[in-house]
């Protein structure tokens, strides 16, 4: 008779022992309660919202988002009513002027520091780029209103509404003082460009060299090599960059109450007064006058929140038709 | 394409190339136009407020016209009351401490929730998960700091019956964490599979390879995302606001209210007095220089961790 | 024989009455002071007062050493907020708890009214700053029906002023204040068509204009902005060396809002138990017609802590009292000596567990 080795027990243990030995199960499991851990933030900030604003959601309902009229306090010829639409245009139309001016900038800087910068230059011109956003943003609102709400007033609002204002209603002037969502626009462009072009330059200069080479055999001038290989290849992770600056754009609060003039009017130009929903929040919530008041700020969030949600949907989709690139195409 | 037609539509290309090379120029000189502006602008405001004092000693009142500092008695031959004449004194010094404390404990939290839910995003296969998880990050990224200022406050200040500097941290949490979990998933989602498969070819499991290799790959990136997240936080004012409140004193108490130095920007720009608002301007000097000087420190480090 | 007894009778006359003198003046220059005990007292609220609150917090850590007060500026809100949170020992406000959330929020809280601050509507016109206002001036600018610098109703306040052919640029407060309140209030006095249109409170939605968040947001759009009027506290404008402009009263007077014209708004308005009164558009000639309290909240009998109520009484007793002086010299009016009294007399009232707190005379 053969000699029968002992064959090993196998027990639960030991199946457990075997399947988690390279430790591989335990790491998903760890990355994975990460990942929750963020679904629990947005749960969390939710939850707040959403008991916060209970009064505002049953006394409007959906009629909230679309309403134009915010009056806090009673008279005998108003009510008090709570509206939605001046914040939530607002806040729309600011980081859409935000995103035209920040999105190709901020990508031709990325270009710029990781394809065609001089090596030397390299890291301080990265570095001024992101002192950018070492800048509080608060500095920005001020300085915004000290020394670049003058000069945008005398060399852009005015020129612009003197001229194409007169036949365009939405650039019309004449403006006073700028107070507005073209100047709020802009000084959020400035407020994330850091973040859009840092990103795009990290991003880039992780395309693998392959692609540029086999661009460059192609006989490719440089910009081509940069236009049809590398941003292609990276275009997934210059949208995230992108989606990362219009979230800030959308809830920048400080530097935004103090230059949009914070009218909850409806004024059909771009250079008049408006609110945007953070400036809004920000300015009455810490001394709302009445219970639906504070509620009714609170929904507003809530709604901001919704806006997020539908932006980066419409973002994504855009993408996700007009290419299925190489590596990263999931955006 | 053969030669010759590559040859006639060169001149047009090299002309396109050449312009479009010059926008991306342009563009970053746009970008370096206002940084040079705001920054020439708080040095020339803020400059004069620069002094040892300010970096060594916390809040002081400001000193009415006329009045002697050191004694506290009126100074002989000037006039008093008039408010445009207020000295203001003191420093920063608990304003730094508290933002240094309140940011870096706040990105000692983010960092691990970060990079681990980004390598969560990057490695594993793609499913509608992931995108709710992306979803959840830009939501999260695009609410109003003062938004997060309220959940702070109720969930925590509110429980905890006090306001206190681990209540600013976790709200900061909330702002800090979407930029770094989605800088680190493109990062990771670039570094190409050969590297992971030259791992796995060595018989190292997936964990090991993705911590010890590919996360390195990507380090630059990941970095970055987290100063952009560090600069962020160091620079909000609301929620902190709303957490730590704010103290006149020099505190390492975590559990009670701390200083910052953007809510002594706020405090400073709200005095009426002209001396109090340069302070404003000092401080938010300061707050530049900290972050800037924690980016050089980190972009230093990752730099000989490399080499 | 006679004389030396009437001598002698002075003599004993004018010992004893030496000596009463003597027993009694050590009662009455034995004057009140601070009970040296060890406290720490949180603070938070207005803004507008809060280099003053620094200065008097400075000043009483030499006279008790034993108390560290924090008072942070935060908004008058967000003070009321936590002070109804029981976050907070005491709170500062510029407006007063709405009547309707007391009963609700902090049946216990007392407003003790510290110093007045007054309102004014500072302007940036180039080379002039001898303007006045009286009140259909200020509502019809605000109203939006004046438009324009040279309208014929702010000529006839003001003959002797070129006014320029410029379009006036409304300024007022973005973020709820107290402030406003006060603002607000005195429009809707004197205005009904700014209480039927508008009406008053902490923030309301304003017919025209342009809005900027704080004080200093309204005093540096008013001093960039061409043809720009803002209402601001007065120190605001002082410190920033903006007009302060003369205000028609309810007597007719134009009076500018110098400290003692600011004091003296309160006085000639009857003011109720509870402090809480609005001292707009005030009966008296000599007033400043847009003027507010501050007020500092303390609770009224809801104190655990004896040794912490009796540093907070003391503390606000030596503010309103010691303190004035250092009020002045940074530009806040102090109160009046009888609503001074009636403030120390609210002190008085504080108890904890049904022992009063405070020992000190109301003088």
């Amino acid at each position: 008779m053969a000699d029968v080795k002992a064959v090993p027990r196998i027990t639960a243990s030991s199946r457990w022992a075997r399947r988690t030995r390279h430790g591989d199960v335990l790491f998903w499991l760890l990355t994975l309660f990460f990942a929750l851990v963020i679904i629990g933030l947005v749960v969390m900030v939710g939850v707040v919202t959403y008991n916060g604003s209970v009064e505002a959601r049953a006394a409007y309902g959906w009629t909230f988002l679309w309403g134009t009229d915010w009056n806090p306090v009673e008279t005998d010829l108003y009510p008090v009513s709570f509206g939605a639409w001046p914040a939530i245009r607002g806040t729309l139309l600011s980081s859409l002027i935000a995103l035209i001016l920040a999105a190709p900038t901020g990508v031709a800087i990325g270009i710029f520091l990781s394809e065609l910068c001089p090596l030397r230059l390299r890291q301080p011109l990265g570095f001024l780029v992101e002192l950018l956003a070492a800048i509080p943003s608060v500095i920005y609102g001020l300085w915004g209103v000290a020394v670049f709400a003058n000069w945008f007033n005398d060399w852009i609002a005015n020129p612009i509404a003197n001229t194409a204002g007169q036949f365009v209603p939405w650039l019309a002037g004449p403006v006073a003082v700028s107070r507005g969502l073209a100047i709020t626009g802009t000084i959020l462009a400035i407020m994330i460009l850091p973040t859009v072009s840092a990103i795009t330059r990290d991003v880039l200069q992780a395309v693998p060299n392959h692609q540029r080479e086999a661009m460059l055999s192609l006989g490719a001038t440089r910009w081509e090599v940069i236009w049809g290989a590398v941003v292609p290849y990276a275009r997934a992770g210059i949208v995230g960059g992108i989606m990362l600056g219009l979230g800030r754009a959308l809830g920048e609060t400080m530097a935004a109450t103090m230059l949009i003039g914070n009218s909850t009017r409806i004024e059909e130009s771009i250079f008049l007064p408006a609110t945007t929903a953070a400036a809004l929040i920000a300015s009455e919530l810490p001394n709302s006058v009445s219970l639906i008041h504070e509620s009714s700020l609170i929904a507003l969030a809530l709604a901001l929140f919704g806006i997020t949600l539908i932006l980066n949907l419409i973002a994504r989709y855009l993408v996700w038709q007009t290419a299925r690139g190489p590596a990263g195409e999931k955006v | 394409m053969s030669l010759e037609t590559n040859m006639l539509t060169y001149p047009r290309r090299s002309r396109v190339d050449r312009a479009l090379r010059g926008c991306t120029i342009v563009a970053t000189a746009i970008a370096i136009v206002p940084l040079v502006l705001i920054i020439t602008y708080v040095l020339i405001v803020g400059g004069a407020a620069l002094n040892w004092d300010f970096f060594t000693q916390t809040y002081r009142p400001p000193v009415p016209a006329g009045i002697d500092p050191l004694t506290g008695l009126p100074i002989e031959g000037m006039e008093e009351g008039d408010p445009s004449q207020v000295q203001a004194r003191g420093g920063v010094l608990h304003g730094i401490v508290g933002t240094l404390m309140v940011t870096l404990t706040a990105l000692l939290f983010s960092l691990p929730i970060g990079i681990l839910a980004g390598i969560f995003l990057a490695e594993y296969p793609d499913t509608p998960f992931n995108t709710f998880i992306r979803f959840c990050c830009d939501v999260l990224s695009g609410a109003p700091s003062i938004v997060i200022g309220v959940v702070g406050f109720t969930m925590i200040v509110r429980q905890t019956q006090t306001y206190s500097g681990i209540a600013g941290s976790i709200a900061l949490i909330f702002l800090m964490v979407p930029t770094i979990a989605r800088t680190t998933e493109e990062i990771l989602k670039l570094v190409p599979n050969a590297t992971r498969e030259a791992a796995m070819a060595m018989g190292a499991p997936m964990w090991y390879s993705t911590l010890t290799v590919v996360v390195p790959t990507a380090l630059t990136g990941i970095v970055t995302g987290a100063l952009l997240a560090f600069a962020r936080g160091a620079g909000e004012t609301a929620p902190l606001l709303l957490t730590i409140q704010g103290n006149s004193n020099l505190s390492f108490n975590m559990l009670a209210p701390m200083a910052a130095l953007p809510i002594l920007t706020y405090k400073y720009i709200e005095s009426p007095f002209p001396a109090e608002n340069q302070l404003a301007w000092g401080t938010a000097f300061v707050l530049m220089m900290l972050v800037l000087g924690v980016n050089l420190l980190v972009r230093i480090t990752t730099a000989r961790i490399k080499r | 024989m006679a004389r030396t007894t009437i001598v002698r009778v002075f003599a004993m006359a004018l010992a004893v009455v030496t000596l009463l003198a003597l027993v009694s003046s050590p009662a009455q220059a034995q004057s009140w002071a601070p009970r040296q005990v060890e406290a720490s007292l949180k603070g938070s609220g207005a803004t507008f007062p809060a280099p003053l609150y620094a200065a008097w917090i400075d000043t009483y850590k030499k006279v008790v050493p034993g108390v560290s007060i924090s008072y942070q500026p935060v908004g008058s809100g967000q003070g009321i907020r936590d002070f109804v949170a029981y976050l907070t020992d005491f709170g500062g406000t510029d407006a007063a708890i709405a009547a309707s959330r007391v009963q609700t929020e902090a049946p216990d809280a007392l407003h003790i009214p510290m110093v007045i601050g007054a309102v004014v509507p500072t302007y940036n016109l180039p080379g002039i700053t001898e303007l006045r206002f009286n009140p259909e001036i200020l509502a019809g600018i605000y109203l939006g029906a004046i438009r324009n610098w040279n309208d014929p109703r702010i000529a006839k306040a003001n003959p002797n002023v070129r006014l320029p052919n410029l379009a006036i640029t409304v300024v007022y407060r973005s973020d709820g204040s107290g402030t406003t309140a006060i603002w607000t209030d005195y429009l809707s006095k004197i205005s009904t068509d700014w209480r039927n249109r508008v009406g008053s409170g902490t923030t309301v939605r304003w017919p025209v204009g342009v809005g900027a968040p704080g004080n200093p947001g309204v005093a540096s759009t008013v001093k960039n902005t061409r043809g720009a009027i803002g209402y601001v506290e007065q120190v605001f404008a002082t410190a920033n060396r903006l007009p302060l402009p003369p205000v028609q009263n309810a007597s007719g007077n134009f009076v500018a809002a110098s400290l003692e014209a600011t004091s003296a708004a309160a006085d000639g308005v009857p003011i109720p138990a509870n402090l809480v009164a609005s001292i707009t558009n005030s009966p008296n000639p000599n007033a400043y017609p847009i003027a507010g309290f501050t007020y500092i909240l303390v609770r009224q009998n809801t104190y655990k802590d004896v040794t912490k109520a009796q540093a907070l009484t003391d503390f606000l007793y030596w503010n309103l009292t010691e303190g004035t002086g250092a009020a002045t010299r940074l530009g806040y009016a102090p109160l009046s000596a009888s609503l001074r009294v009636r403030a120390i007399q609210a002190l008085q009232s504080i108890t904890v567990d049904g022992q009063r707190v405070f020992d000190g005379p109301a003088r």
